[in-house]
């Protein structure tokens, strides 16, 4: 549908994604790598599922019909588990990552497990989001839209909204992981892979797209706070930023002489 | 410190990698075809035919779209006055028009290329039943300039200055489109098309329709252009500069089919006093679209009638002790220019052909036969060559000959026209371009063609009135003698009697007759369905596929031997050939075997009948004398391009041909998702 809804639908999944790549990720080079290192996790989590997805296809000698739709409910729900376990494996090896970086670098300070948190999150979201809505993408640049065989129109704006908030989910699924791992508060963990499967299972009541998207930005809100809240963020510190006041902050971006 | 410049600058290269990151990853994803977004969007149209791009020596004919295609909003014209919201009302142009068929007239079609920036592409829908009037997109006066009248010669003939012969001809079919045309051929998916339109795109009162509305996408870019002359410059420039050449165009070519009545020596030409009679007709046809050509009455009912005529001579008991030889041949490319008939003098001119011109004696031509008025069956001659004296005489006895074996067939009834008639239009004409010969075309029309389709999408089996009862099997319905078989039949009888007395014969002249039931099986497998059990004997192993469920088409295409080729030369080999029993290896390479001469037969080893269990074929080696010879005009073996002697038709090459229907969104929706895109672009 031209370039204008490529565009659009681009920028409104990745915008937010890109400008906290470009504004607390690029200017570290480790943070990059530690960034790439979590999308790649992601993608060997993926990849696993697949597998799995595969053998059970074969197995049920890819018949049509009501199977397949319960076939796609257990093949989201093992992706959703196997995407938590591989979370739970890049903390630690992160953990570990981590004494090994102080031992090569002893000047420089290593990033925090907070920070690492963040990054992790972002690069699972980042990748996540590029391989559910890339080939979306690709089909709007066509000259066509959605809703010859009777779909909603809204077809590419309510995916882009979709990947914008499971980027948004995924980094404060990270932080909020992150701490509960480092916190040994196990309950944490459940709470993450529940909701994870509970905004996935939404997205099965397509093609009433509108409940998924406010049900996942419903979610959102409260997660985003945990996270605030778990990474150290206090009311004060958010008044202080909002109103300017922040001296740390402030002192950060200075160029010294 | 030099860390916030760094940084900077590491930013920007990150930011930057991320962008290649995401367009490669789109790119990728857009190689993969076929996912479930896609099927959302488009619905493919699978059963189209294409109109194409074809070029003669200075000119090119037919359609072609832009090399993305051509998108319109569709548009259904069912009436003349639909047209003018397409033509100055619609508020969205381009436009795709969806025309009934029995709209597709000459009137219709100027209107819409006076007006190309509203047209994006055509699609026209099939009429059923084939409209009233008749329709040929033909030119009135088929193959002029190639015959034998011209200016020169007889020009009080040439240029149908006499007879129009294709008298409802509106010469669509020679006109240049600069928009895509497509011929929808299934009603199912017309009805899809035209329930999205109802659905979207019907506007209240005259006014605008609301977005999204229901558009068509055509795809047909054609790679040649101008003429004949600047495409075949190009692709030899191409192959002769170019590791990895990108030919533009290809020019029309195939096989002719002929045989001998008794068997001659291939590999040298037969001393000037052994005289051949020849018998001739045409294998092709064409219409506006590609490959798409029934040719029911313009070549299917000649060559199934000179068939049967030949399977009825070779069962004669004194075939092989006739003084004269027949030679029937079956020329392919007669549509564009007589490409058969022209490559055929040339090599006989050249030496290159046994069979020389001098060795002709008479020329019998077999053209439209199916549509008798009245039983009578019209003979053409030409009045030019007969000036000559000694022509004029050969012509009277050819012409007495034929009267002599109607006589005894009470269903036939042959005439002979006016003196002063020209030719219509035959491959005898480019014979006696080169040679006076005596010759005569046999045709069901004293003037003007009785085919109302002709070289159109409707000369089909119903134009000849070949029906066939209800709830019958096909294979009931392939030995199912019609009506149309059984005066075919007598056509092909007459003409088996008048070769054989031509051929010296005399004593069993009346028991030459053609059989009904062979007419009727070639008629049903070349305008009905091919694949049935008859041909599917007849066929070599590896040819299975060329018999498809519908009928044959007789485009003369580019890639040879084409379906019908084959089919036809099969066939001739089983009805004038003989089933020996070699084995596969002595049918492959029958000089081993004594008493076998590949020089006077062709040997081919064919699937054969079904055995009796009908579970597995009986295959077997059948030796005839039919034999293919190149078709491909003169005019590109001499590199003469341009020539205007020699047909110089060829056809442009595409890489893909496709179309599909979509909804297109709104204005507002795009502007909609800028207006986000832009507030998302506001956080960096």
């Amino acid at each position: 549908m031209t370039a204008a809804v490529f565009f659009g639908c681009t920028f409104i999944a990745f915008g937010p994604a890109l400008a906290l790549y470009i504004f607390t990720i690029a200017t570290e080079p480790l943070r990059v790598i530690f960034l790439i290192v979590g999308a790649f996790f992601w993608l060997l989590s993926l990849l696993l599922s697949s597998l799995v997805w595969f053998m059970t296809r074969t197995i049920t000698d890819n018949k049509d019909g009501p199977v397949q739709k319960y076939l796609l409910m257990f093949g989201v729900l093992v992706s959703v588990l196997i995407q938590e376990m591989f979370r739970f494996a890049y903390y630690k090896i992160l953990k570990k990552a981590n004494e090994g970086l102080k031992s090569i670098n002893p000047d420089e300070t290593a990033p925090s497990m907070r920070l690492l948190a963040y990054v992790s999150g972002l690069g699972f979201g980042i990748m996540s989001g590029v391989f559910s809505f890339v080939n979306t993408l690709s089909d709007s640049l066509g000259p066509g839209t959605v809703g010859i065989r009777g779909d909603s129109p809204q077809f590419f704006l309510n995916s882009a909204f979709m990947t914008l908030v499971i980027i948004l989910l995924h980094i404060f699924w990270g932080i909020v992981f992150f701490d509960g791992c480092e916190k040994k508060k196990w309950y944490t963990l459940l709470v993450v892979l529940l909701t994870h499967v509970l905004v996935s299972a939404l997205t099965f009541v397509s093609p009433h797209y509108g409940i998924s998207l406010v049900a996942a930005y419903v979610i959102v809100v409260p997660m985003g706070i945990w996270a605030f809240f778990a990474a150290g963020g206090s009311c004060r510190s958010l008044r202080l930023c909002l109103l300017c006041q922040d001296k740390d902050f402030l002192l950060f971006n200075q160029h010294s002489r | 410190m030099a860390t916030a410049g760094g940084g900077a600058s590491v930013a920007y290269l990150g930011c930057r990698d991320l962008l290649c990151l995401l367009s490669f990853c789109v790119l990728l994803a857009g190689l993969c075809g076929g996912n479930s977004v896609e099927r959302k969007i488009y619905i493919p149209l699978n059963k189209t035919a294409p109109c194409v791009r074809l070029l003669n020596a200075t000119h090119q004919i037919g359609c072609h779209s832009s090399i993305s295609g051509d998108t319109g909003v569709i548009h259904v014209v069912e009436k003349e006055e639909d047209l003018q919201w397409v033509l100055t009302d619609g508020p969205n142009p381009p436009y795709v028009v969806l025309l009934e068929g029995t709209l597709f007239t000459r009137k219709v079609m100027e209107k819409l290329k006076a007006s190309t920036s509203r047209i994006a592409g055509l699609a026209v829908s099939l009429a059923k039943p084939s409209p009233a009037s008749g329709f040929s997109p033909s030119v009135q006066c088929p193959n002029d300039g190639f015959g034998v009248y011209s200016n020169s010669y007889g020009p009080e003939f040439a240029h149908c200055r006499e007879i129009q012969w294709n008298y409802l001809g509106n010469g669509l079919a020679y006109e240049d489109f600069s928009f895509p045309i497509f011929l929808l051929e299934d009603e199912n998916e017309t009805n899809v098309i035209k329930q999205c339109y109802r659905d979207h795109n019907l506007s209240q009162n005259g006014s605008a329709p609301a977005f999204p509305l229901c558009a068509m996408q055509l795809f047909s870019h054609m790679h040649a252009v101008i003429s004949t002359v600047t495409c075949m410059r190009r692709s030899s420039i191409q192959s002769t500069f170019s590791i990895n050449p990108e030919i533009v165009c290809d020019p029309l070519s195939d096989y002719n089919v002929w045989s001998m009545l008794k068997p001659i020596n291939v590999s040298g030409t037969l001393e000037p006093d052994d005289r051949v009679v020849v018998a001739a007709t045409q294998l092709d046809s064409r219409s506006f679209f590609w490959n798409v050509a029934p040719g029911a009455e313009s070549a299917v009912a000649s060559f199934v009638t000179q068939l049967a005529a030949a399977e009825a001579l070779h069962k004669a008991p004194d075939v092989t002790t006739l003084p004269r030889n027949v030679m029937f041949v079956f020329f392919q490319g007669e549509t564009f220019d007589y490409i058969g008939s022209s490559r055929m003098v040339y090599d006989m001119e050249k030496g290159k052909f046994p069979v020389q011109l001098e060795n002709i004696d008479s020329f019998v031509e077999l053209r439209q036969v199916a549509l008798r008025n009245s039983l009578k069956l019209w003979m053409h001659t030409d009045p030019m060559s007969q000036k000559n004296e000694s022509v004029r005489n050969q012509v009277e006895h050819l012409l007495t000959t034929l009267e002599k074996s109607g006589a005894g067939i009470p269903a036939i009834i042959l005439q002979r026209p006016n003196q002063s008639q020209p030719l219509p239009p035959s491959s005898l004409q480019r014979f006696l371009r080169a040679r006076n010969i005596s010759g005569v075309v046999l045709a069901d029309h004293a003037t003007i063609f009785h085919n109302r389709y002709y070289q159109s999408v409707y000369d089909t089996a119903e134009n000849i009135n070949v029906s066939y009862p209800e709830r019958q099997s096909p294979e009931e319905d392939l030995n199912f003698v019609t009506d149309t078989a059984k005066t075919l039949a007598d056509v092909a009888t007459v003409l088996g009697r008048t070769l054989y007395q031509l051929a010296g014969g005399s004593n069993f002249s009346d028991t030459i007759q053609a059989d009904p039931q062979t007419v009727t099986r070639l008629l049903y497998g070349f305008l009905v369905r091919a694949n049935n059990s008859w041909f599917q004997s007849i066929l070599r192993q590896d040819l299975r596929s060329y018999l498809g469920d519908g009928p044959l088409q007789h485009y003369i295409a580019v890639s040879s031997p084409t379906n019908t080729t084959y089919v036809v030369q099969c066939a001739l080999a089983n009805l004038t050939g003989k089933v020996t029993n070699l084995t596969r290896e002595q049918c492959q390479d029958p000089s081993k075997v004594p008493n076998e001469n590949k020089d006077l037969y062709e040997y081919t080893w064919v699937q054969g009948p079904l055995n009796s269990n009908e579970t597995e074929r009986l295959p077997q080696c059948v030796r005839s004398t039919a034999r293919l010879a190149r078709a491909l005009s003169p005019a590109f073996e001499l590199g003469q391009w341009g020539s205007t002697e020699y047909s110089t038709w060829t056809e442009s090459r595409w890489k893909d041909i496709s179309a599909r229907i979509f909804l297109i969104a709104s204005k507002e929706l795009e502007a909609f998702s800028w207006n986000h895109d832009h507030g998302t672009l506001k956080w960096l």
